[in-house]
């Protein structure tokens, strides 16, 4: 699942740290926020809104900064096929964004989401948003290196 | 810079049958959109592809002269 597929990336599989990164991102954190800023200083009224509505559930998430390089933000919507910031993931596919998020807030339908994803008995990745804002923004700032 | 109401003919032009309720939420700045878009070609879909569906109408200009399309849509 981190791994690139070779049929969607034909000649660059290896030689797209960033995209790998982000692969793997995804695949290792349950709840995955890809946002403008981070959690603490949101730089976008969307990034913010949807920060406040996983606080509001007091959902545990990871979160990335889009912002230190445009090559982030590129990566991820090119393999998410979505085009704006921010994103969401749970297990590993894309929730949405802001306005879906919001939706679903509204509607109980994501306090049923991330409510399952709770219930899952090996979340190890889990361990507190301040924590894993920070190893999220890592994963990605180590890999550019 | 687009004008609801382009944004509106581009949307129910692309999308067969939509209707399309777009405004600007960004105090005239001419780059924030909130549009609400009724489409029967969204049955069946999730709210990620109905989604898809209207950013796929703006490919790039979607984080460039548009910076935010704020979207709800509807089966109809």
């Amino acid at each position: 699942m981190a791994s690139i597929d070779p049929i969607t990336a034909p000649s660059e599989g290896a030689e797209n740290p960033i995209r790998t990164a982000i692969a793997e991102a995804i695949a290792e954190n349950p709840v995955i926020l890809f946002m403008k800023g981070d959690p603490e200083a949101p730089a976008c009224g969307f990034s913010r809104q949807t920060v406040a509505v996983l606080q509001a559930l007091d959902a545990r998430f990871a979160a990335v900064d889009v912002l230190p390089d445009p090559r982030i933000r590129q990566e991820l919507s090119a393999l998410s096929n979505w085009p704006t910031i921010p994103q969401l993931f749970v297990d590993g596919e894309l929730v949405g964004g802001c306005d879906i998020v919001t939706e679903m807030y509204e509607s109980g339908e994501l306090a049923r989401l991330l409510g399952a994803e709770d219930a899952a008995p090996a979340a190890p990745a889990a361990d507190g948003a301040g924590d894993m804002s920070d190893s999220g923004h890592l994963q990605i700032e180590n890999r550019l290196g | 810079m687009p004008t609801p109401d382009e944004i509106k003919q581009r949307i129910e032009t692309a999308i067969p049958g939509a209707r399309a309720e777009v405004e600007d939420f960004g105090g005239g700045s001419g780059d924030h959109f909130r549009a609400t878009v009724t489409a029967q070609a969204f049955a069946g879909r999730s709210r990620i592809e109905q989604h898809r569906l209207v950013y796929d109408v703006f490919g790039e200009d979607i984080g460039g002269p548009i910076h935010a399309l704020s979207l709800k849509t509807e089966v109809g």
